[in-house]
């Protein structure tokens, strides 16, 4: 049952309607599409290839031992890409694993992504945290830790701020369907509901926690309806389907804007890698699985559709490709040359300022030669 | 074998031989856990006696400690000791408490498997120790091996121990520590440590105790070959039970030497070496020679590209037994 974005929005049935706009041929359903203009598709287009070459070459340096490690979006990259361009420059972002990329559609620059990755002295969070674990205040996107969950509920207090503040911004927070399984996400719905918080909560099903199928964490018919339970307008959402995504958040947002509370959001996706790179998925899910979520690939769906209407062809498919393949290689160059995070630096930031105990522990670290590497 | 396989034997092993043992957790029954610890289980023993939980720590812990009260031994695995927070409510406030708060009429037996420490380039998130913190709850005995044959024989020794057991795996030798384990049944002493190498202090040549356990024993090992070639000898005490500690062992290596260094990843604040001290000072006060020395990962949380320079390696262990041999 497909249903327009504002009849979802009021909740009609989360249960078993899936708000979609993109059609098998590549059109617009007339019914629900949001028309939005052609340019930013085409800005949504360039960003999303950007991201499907940038994953594919950190998993490529990840096997060649230049990263130590990755967690890809492949086919998911509608949902970031949607809510990059959807938020508004004083909204905030929590993401999980998979939507890390949301700060690069808000200008957080390509060079300090990928030197997150590398963990080098081009990383603004010096060297700290896992790959895959970017944060950036110049954009308003806090990190995840690497512990599943607890980020809901911070988006959810941070638009409760945002609400005492009355300025009109949005927190969207993101989770995977795993994470649904925490006392996180319930903690955050609840609140979320209670205080009206201008937040998005964001679930992206992409149908796998690891080896763990969804039906394994939850017997619910599906995520969206949950929220109906705690009071929150509910949408479950094509989250192949970028004109979909881009008109549910949106909509999502503006009811935030408008002091109208949270809304909760189950984007229908699938992970087609790995669920990183310590993972074979081989293990636990069919190739046949895997090809018939290819076909509803959220970068082949938005190409179709820029075709159809006329916004790219082959030539401007060839010329994007190479500037973008082009643009990740030189800043992979730049980036793979710095050196590593100066030793002292593991003791700043753990208060404001370094304590007795850390200033000892400084001092001796400073007088014996550096570790053996790996 | 490695530590990785001894583990799975022993639970196979015990599994086989007691049928109230259920394996549960986040990914380790189809692909057997993500470090293959629990490989070939579900197979084996099928869906009710291995079981991939929804992805919630407190769940899991919680719904093992209602399954130990009504007879069976669970056995969960958290996926990373890192992941244990989220249950840490039901390990202190429930698990540890059970036996004390019904008067001794309910227990709540398992052993809790978890891989820990640093190394592997897990960053903040994947390579925390923190074995202290369950320490210092009353009601919860920890257990930590350093080699495969101890791996075994501390797991089916957990497993058929009375109280709750927390059974961290040094992952970082999940696979380097190899060993012959010997097949079928046996079983390692709880609060027993091992002695794995010996140390004789004479006139004019001191000798060093230094107590380590899991991967960090290893480091000790490298650092007292190279301090034996420096004229210092070391003893070297695999605690492998940390609580209950063998103290006794510990007093007697220390009295004999008389100087003491305690190896640990965790950070150096109120890690256990903070206890192992104590207890030192208070039992071998006057046999000591030399100050009882830490050398543990720094008052910091645990970096991704600068791991190597947290942990405490050999060379960093190998100028503290220097400095306290010199004393
Ligand atoms: C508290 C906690 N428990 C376990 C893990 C290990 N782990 C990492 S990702 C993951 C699955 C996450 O699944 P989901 O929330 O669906 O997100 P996805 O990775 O599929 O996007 C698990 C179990 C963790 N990181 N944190």
């Amino acid at each position: 049952m497909i249903q327009e974005p504002h009849a979802t929005l009021r909740d009609s049935d989360p249960d078993v309607g899936l708000f979609t706009v993109l059609r098998e041929d590549g059109s617009a359903d007339p019914a629900t599409d949001p028309k939005i203009p052609t340019p930013r598709l085409v800005l949504a287009y360039r960003h999303m290839r950007r991201l499907r070459q940038l994953d594919a070459r950190m998993i490529l340096l990840q096997r060649q031992g230049r990263v130590g490690f990755y967690g890809a979006c492949t086919g998911q990259e509608a949902v970031p890409i949607a809510t990059g361009l959807v938020a508004r420059p004083d909204d905030w972002v929590f993401p999980a694993l998979r939507e890390q990329s949301v700060m690069l559609v808000r200008g957080f620059p390509l060079r300090q992504f990928v030197a997150q990755v590398f963990g080098n002295s081009g990383d603004v969070l010096k060297g700290r945290q896992m790959p895959s674990h970017p944060s950036g205040k110049q954009v308003h996107q806090v990190s995840w830790s690497s512990c599943i969950g607890p980020q809901i509920p911070q988006a959810v207090g941070a638009a409760w701020a945002m609400k005492q503040a009355k300025n009109e911004a949005v927190a969207f927070g993101f989770s995977g369907d795993g994470a649904t399984s925490q006392p996180d996400f319930h903690a955050a719905m609840t609140f979320a509901a209670a205080f009206k918080a201008p937040v998005v909560i964001v679930c992206q099903n992409n149908h796998w926690s690891i080896s763990v199928p969804t039906a394994r964490q939850t017997a619910s018919r599906t995520i969206a309806v949950k929220g109906r339970a705690y009071g929150i307008p509910s949408v479950r959402v094509d989250g192949n389907d970028l004109l979909a995504m881009h008109a549910v958040l949106e909509r999502a947002a503006d009811r935030a804007r408008r002091g109208e509370g949270p809304t909760f959001v189950e984007a229908l996706t699938y992970r087609i890698g790995a669920h990183s790179t310590s993972d074979d998925p081989t293990r636990y899910r069919t190739d046949a699985e895997v090809e018939s979520w290819k076909k509803k690939d959220p970068v082949d769906r938005l190409a179709r559709h820029l075709r159809k209407i006329g916004a790219i062809d082959d030539a401007s498919e060839k010329q994007l490709d190479d500037e973008l393949g082009a643009e990740i290689a030189e800043v992979i160059k730049a980036v793979e040359e710095l050196p590593p995070p100066p030793r002292l630096s593991l003791f700043d930031d753990v208060y404001a300022e370094p304590t007795w105990n850390l200033r000892e522990q400084r001092e001796l670290l400073a007088a014996i030669p550096p570790a053996p590497s790996h | 074998m490695n530590l990785v396989q001894a583990i799975n034997d022993a639970l196979k092993l015990e599994m086989k031989r007691d049928p109230r043992v259920v394996v549960l957790g986040e990914d380790v029954g189809r692909v057997g856990g993500v470090f293959r610890v629990t490989q070939g289980l579900w197979d084996e023993f099928g869906d009710d006696r291995v079981v991939d939980t929804p992805l919630s720590e407190g769940g899991i812990l919680g719904t093992a400690i209602g399954m130990a009260l009504y007879g069976l031994v669970p056995v969960p695995e958290i996926q990373f000791a890192d992941f244990i927070f989220p249950g840490y409510d039901q390990i202190v406030s429930e698990l540890a408490k059970m036996r004390w708060r019904s008067g001794g009429e309910y227990s709540a037996k398992m052993v809790v498997r978890t891989p820990v420490g640093g190394g592997i380039r897990g960053g903040l998130y994947h390579s925390q120790s923190p074995e202290s913190l369950f320490i210092h709850v009353a009601g919860l005995k920890v257990v930590c091996p350093a080699n495969p044959y101890d791996a075994k024989g501390l797991l089916l020794a957990s497993l058929r121990d009375p109280d709750p057991v927390l059974f961290f795996e040094p992952k970082r030798i999940y696979r380097a520590s190899r060993g012959d384990v010997p097949e079928g049944d046996y079983t390692v002493e709880l609060g027993k440590a091992k002695i794995v190498r010996e140390a004789e202090a004479a006139p004019g040549k001191p000798a060093v105790t230094i107590l380590a356990w899991g991967a960090m024993l290893y480091e000790a090992v490298a650092a007292a070959e190279k301090a034996l070639e420096l004229g210092v000898e070391c003893e070297i005490v695999d605690l492998r039970t940390l609580w209950p500690v063998d103290v006794e062992t510990i007093a007697a290596s220390v009295e004999k030497t008389g100087r003491v260094i305690v190896v640990h990843e965790a950070p150096k604040t109120c890690g256990f070496g903070a206890e192992l001290v104590a207890l030192i000072n208070e039992r071998c006060f006057l046999s000591l020679e030399a100050p009882p020395v830490r050398v543990a990962g720094f008052d910091t949380p645990f970096p991704y590209t600068l791991e190597m320079d947290y942990l405490p390696l050999a060379h960093r262990i190998l100028p503290a037994i220097v400095e306290t041999a010199r004393y």
